[in-house]
């Protein structure tokens, strides 16, 4: 079920690199649009083995001498096949935009193709239905706009039989949609809403992926949540979305794609996600998301990111809602089979597609940050390891062992020792201020519950970290000097004359004298930190002077910060 | 991104959890300067963390090319002629002849062999045109029912009706499924009319416009029943006659010969 529609792209003589630059060109379009809230984009269906059939030479922009020619002939010719063939020629000329705009200025043009719509011969109904859809593809608003005459036969045509006729309507359908809210304003009290619902129960895949695109396209309107999503959570089409979604071997990824882009859009919305969870939303979501992994498992992936991108979004959204804090039920998700299908999915992801680790990742903190199930799970599963080699991909790593850690000494007797030291140094010494201040969150947690681990010779030697400490708050600073008082205090079998010259021992020091509390307590946690003297006194010492100049300007720590260069300058 | 051998078969395993750790929380933590509590996040459609995803799914609207029968190609088969009676359409090609089937002979009117494109709209058709039940009573409640699926108003006439399609759901006025009966005439007219306004391809407006209907050039039309006499539901197939309408037969076999 996996394995249909794949390789959409099909490039036609090109060049790889001519096609990646495009690529990313059309990509940097995209992200402006959206930025610009301007995002629209068009689906156009053309029968390629039609082309073909046709004669597959380029088709030529047609002037207006010829369209209305064609028209005639369209209209009024004696012989069929002469009819649809004209009608053919129209259509394959439309394919430019010269010929379009050219077609909407002339008179009667689209009443003709309107009328045609609408033509008892079944042919050439179908032709002027693919002419409206070159139409209704354009990127010039009036082209498109032009085939709003249409809308009404567009939306009864739904009802009838003809799957194929059904798709071209609900495509075309769709392009207008998105093209304006003036377009929207037409199409909803013609009843789209219940025309849409009408198609949910039709046993063709391809009207089915052709109605998700046409839905998707209307609740992604600006004004659905206010205007369109309400009915659409009124109809039939909730309960049949997630039918559409549930695995097994009726599962259609071209199908499903298109839907779980419908439920997003409506879950983001928050106009009634309570329904949504009613109807098993969150069941439905969870054992696709299982379907997914096994289907990386069993190497039948291609395009799988196309649905995991939405199907995470659903899910990490519809468990903020308030229904599923209201624990056990089926409102709740709690099989731990849905973080193992997770981290399957996020190894995917970093072999195929990065972008998607970080939406990967706030779902796993969605679903430990409240529980303790699935933060038990995290550590039954020997997950955390894995979980740390994707911290140079997002600092919501760090969050997810915070949610793990802050549920107390239980849990952290399982983060330390382990890797997640040497993974918090290194985090500690990078210049992400972000990361950093995570960093420390988690090692005051860390610290708090006090984990009982002696540390012997076997515990991760500290690298040595020489670069500067790019700290800008100052409470971490404070922090770091009251660790370090904490320790020096500790080691009182140290002389200390052997502190001599460390600066830091001194900018404890005075830190204490200010009165500020030290918050660590377990200094023996801090032994494997410091199980090498000599690097811990570069670090300390680099990154202190350094630390303290990055601060000048705090107004906070100003005073402090210039009686601790003091003292260092002058000792 | 090495992962834990067993992981792979948890997932295909039973649903459920270990049970949890114990919870035990000091209130020491994310005191002041720490803040950490642990919370579930949610975006918004719009938010910028949704950019990449964004992008990829407008990305793949674009890029795709695909067929308008999907997966397996339009197969092309000897040329076969329409079964049904009365039309002698070739097709060679299944979809073809699937959309032909779907546009004329599927939703029929079997009374006046009328097309529609739904059985929505036929049966609004029968109701209206074939039902003197519903002469009567629409004399004293509103029966004319709003066209659009969901919509559950009902007017008086028909032009009330059509009034309300245009105004509440800006419907075009010469909407082609929602003609007013004409009043009955001889059966000949209509037919005739018919078949002129084909050939004139009457001000650019497909011929049929003739009352709530896809016309069938090719089916035979029947007379108009006369109201008061009716005794048979329109399920009877047409073939069978009680006798109205007599030169129904012969008039068939000439118009065949017409379109040969």
């Amino acid at each position: 079920m996996w394995s249909g529609r794949q390789g959409r792209l099909r490039p036609v003589g090109c060049v790889v690199e001519e096609l990646r630059c495009r690529r990313r060109e059309r990509e940097a379009a995209l992200r402006k649009a959206r930025r610009e809230q301007q995002l629209v984009s068009k689906r156009l269906l053309r029968d390629d083995v039609l082309e073909e059939v046709e004669g597959g030479c380029v088709a030529k922009i047609l002037g207006e001498a010829e369209i209305q020619q064609f028209l005639r002939l369209a209209q009024r010719g004696t012989e069929e096949k002469e009819r649809e063939r004209a009608l053919v020629s129209l259509r394959r000329g439309l394919q430019h935009p010269e010929t379009q705009q050219t077609f909407i200025w002339l008179e009667g043009s689209i009443r003709t193709l309107v009328g045609l719509l609408t033509s008892s011969q079944a042919l050439l109904q179908l032709e002027a239905a693919r002419c409206l859809h070159e139409l209704s593809h354009s990127e010039q608003s009036a082209v498109a706009e032009a085939c709003l005459p249409a809308t009404s036969y567009l939306l009864t045509y739904l009802s009838g039989h003809s799957s194929d006729f059904i798709e071209l309507c609900l495509y075309t359908l769709g392009n207008l949609i998105v093209e304006s809210e003036a377009v929207r304003r037409q199409l909803l009290p013609q009843g789209i809403v219940p025309a849409l619902a009408a198609c949910i129960q039709s046993p063709h895949l391809t009207v089915l992926e052709a109605l998700g695109y046409a839905l998707s396209q209307l609740l992604q309107a600006k004004e659905a949540p206010e205007m369109i999503i309400p009915s659409v959570l009124g109809s039939i089409l909730p309960q049949h979305i997630l039918r559409l979604l549930q695995p097994g071997p009726k599962l259609n990824l071209g199908v499903a794609v298109e839907f779980a882009w419908c439920l997003h859009y409506i879950i983001c919305s928050q106009v009634n996600n309570a329904l949504l969870i009613y109807h098993g939303g969150l069941s439905t979501l969870g054992l696709l998301l299982l379907d997914m992994a096994a289907a990386v498992q069993r190497t039948e992936d291609a395009g799988l990111e196309l649905l995991a991108c939405p199907v995470l979004r659903c899910l990490s959204n519809l468990l903020t809602e308030a229904a599923v804090e209201v624990g056990g039920g089926p409102n709740q998700l709690d099989d731990e089979r849905v973080v193992a299908a997770l981290f399957i999915l996020l190894q995917f992801f970093l072999q195929k597609q990065p972008s998607l680790l970080p939406e990967g990742l706030w779902l796993l903190n969605n679903l430990t940050a409240n529980s303790s199930s699935f933060c038990t799970s995290l550590l039954s599963m020997d997950l955390i390891e894995p979980l740390l080699q994707l911290l140079p991909v997002s600092n919501v790593v760090l969050t997810v062992l915070c949610n793990v850690a802050e549920k107390g000494p239980a849990y952290c007797q399982h983060l330390w020792p382990g890797p997640l030291l040497p993974c918090l140094m290194g985090m500690l010494a990078s210049s992400d201020t972000e990361g950093v201040g995570q960093s420390l969150e988690l090692l005051q947690l860390l610290f708090l519950y006090r984990p009982e681990v002696s540390f012997g010779p076997g515990t991760p030697v500290l690298r040595p970290l020489v670069s500067p400490w790019p700290l800008s708050f100052p409470s971490y600073l404070q922090s770091l000097l009251w660790a370090w008082q904490a320790y020096v205090d500790s080691r009182s079998e140290i002389p200390a004359s052997c502190w001599e010259g460390t600066l830091l021992n001194r900018g404890g020091l005075t830190c204490k004298a200010v009165g500020i509390k030290c918050w660590v307590t377990g200094t023996q946690v801090l032994s494997p930190f410091l199980s090498c003297p000599q690097a811990v006194e570069a670090f300390l010492q680099q990154s202190g002077l350094q630390v303290l100049e990055k601060h000048q300007e705090e107004a906070q720590l100003q005073d402090r910060v210039h009686a601790l260069q003091k003292t260092a300058l002058h000792r | 991104m090495q992962l834990p051998p067993a992981l792979h078969s948890r997932l295909v395993g039973a649903p459920g959890a270990a049970e949890p750790l114990p919870v035990e929380r000091d209130p020491a933590a994310g005191a002041p300067p720490f803040h950490f509590a642990a919370r579930r996040v949610r975006f918004p459609r719009d938010h910028e963390f949704f950019e990449d995803g964004d992008v990829q799914r407008h990305l793949y609207l674009q890029d795709v090319l695909t067929q308008v029968t999907g997966a397996p190609e339009r197969p092309r088969v000897p040329e076969f002629t329409c079964q049904v009676a009365g039309c002698c359409q070739v097709f060679d090609s299944l979809e073809d002849y699937e959309h032909h089937y779907h546009t004329l002979h599927r939703n029929v009117c079997s009374f006046c062999r009328r097309a529609f494109p739904s059985v929505h709209l036929l049966d609004i058709h029968i109701l209206e045109w074939h039902d003197s039940l519903f002469q009567i009573l629409s004399e004293r409640q509103d029966m004319y029912q709003c066209l659009v699926e969901g919509c559950t108003e009902k007017f008086k006439t028909s032009k009330d009706r059509k009034d309300h399609l245009v105004r509440r759901h800006l419907y075009p006025a010469d909407f082609r499924f929602d003609k007013p009966k004409k009043s009955r005439g001889p059966a000949t007219p209509v037919a005739t009319v018919r078949v002129s306004a084909e050939a004139l391809g009457a001000d650019g407006e497909q011929s049929g416009g003739d009352g709530m209907e896809v016309c069938s050039e090719h089916a035979a039309p029947l007379p108009e029943p006369v109201g008061e006499r009716w005794i048979y539901s329109h399920r009877i197939p047409s073939t069978i006659c009680f006798g109205q309408g007599a030169s129904r037969g012969f008039k068939s076999t000439k118009k065949r010969k017409e379109h040969q």
